[in-house]
């Protein structure tokens, strides 16, 4: 199975994205450079974090028309996965592979931290491997996480069972003191209606070891590798 | 073919949370100038372009916006002038 991660310019945490798929998971990456037209067959495609083009304009919105972005588009409409992780999330929003948007943080500051998410649908191929209501430890690290849509589309959201993950406290109460960027009803990850593109704003890969203070976010690859090896 | 220069103005749409506009007004506040409500912080760009007539460099603009420039998600965005360059 083969795991293929973008790397945009400005793009922060591809390493860290391989690493965890080569790594932590024992299956196959690819880097992939976003001038690439193909995406040498890979399974699973890997928007990383970081600030690619500087975040200029919006975050992710000139990434969004990089030239990979197409054949990215074409694997999502052949439901094939895609895992958008924080400037990743940004990028696909912008691609319209996901609904909604993300604005800067209420509190205008950057956040570093790890957080405590709550999972919302342990259904979907990036979670299987999780049971509903689990509280995982994991970081975040963004200046625009705040996931914004209208109501009609969160009524969606949530009548679809798109809402994945959920900023809560250590006892899983989804708090406003636990919502570290003041996103609607503290969403920190959402799927597609079809559910092959997840996009979240915390980073799974750097949780993916004891070493690294949580391996919380493995079990998420894991469920990747489970849903298409199935 | 006449070169023209366009403005625009992107704002976030009314009842999304602006916390930069928020920010600003509770900072003009602090100085004293109390009269000053709701403050909306976006961008002003700049465009130079060829095209047919104003009418033509504006819809080529509006093209723009719709495609790249504003999020319709969370922008709303205004011709704020078309002028030859």
């Amino acid at each position: 199975m083969k795991f293929g991660i973008i790397t945009f310019p400005g793009s922060n945490c591809d390493e860290d994205a391989y690493n965890a798929v080569t790594q932590s998971l024992g299956a196959t990456g690819i880097r992939l450079w976003h001038k690439d037209h193909d995406l040498q067959g890979v399974d699973v495609v890997i928007l990383p974090g970081g600030f690619s083009y500087g975040d200029y304009l919006r975050a992710g919105a000139i990434a969004r028309f990089s030239p990979i972005m197409r054949e990215v588009v074409a694997h999502a409409e052949r439901g094939g996965p895609v895992l958008g992780i924080c400037n990743g999330f940004q990028i696909a929003c912008e691609a319209h592979l996901l609904p909604g948007a993300l604005l800067r943080n209420a509190s205008l500051q950057f956040v570093s931290e790890t957080v405590t998410l709550r999972v919302e649908n342990a259904d979907t191929r990036f979670t299987n491997r999780y049971v509903g209501g689990q509280l995982l430890r994991i970081p975040v690290a963004h200046g625009d996480g705040r996931f914004t849509i209208d109501l009609e589309g969160l009524k969606e959201l949530e009548g679809e069972g798109q809402v994945v993950f959920r900023y809560s406290d250590a006892t899983g109460d989804t708090t406003d003191a636990a919502n570290p960027n003041g996103s609607l009803d503290n969403i920190a990850g959402i799927v597609n209606k079809q559910g092959n593109v997840l996009g979240m704003m915390p980073h799974p890969e750097r949780a993916v070891d004891a070493l690294l203070g949580s391996d919380d976010g493995l079990a998420l690859f894991e469920s990747m590798l489970a849903a298409v090896a199935a | 073919m006449t070169r023209y220069r366009v403005a625009v103005h992107i704002v976030p749409r009314k009842g999304i949370l602006d916390p930069q506009g928020k920010a600003v007004a509770d900072a003009l506040h602090a100085l004293g100038f109390a009269a000053v409500g709701d403050v909306r912080v976006g961008r002003h760009l700049v465009l130079d372009l060829d095209a047919k007539d104003e009418g033509d460099a504006s819809q080529r603009v509006r093209a723009m916006c719709d495609k790249l420039l504003a999020n319709p998600v969370t922008e709303d965005y205004e011709l704020a002038g078309v002028t030859v360059a």
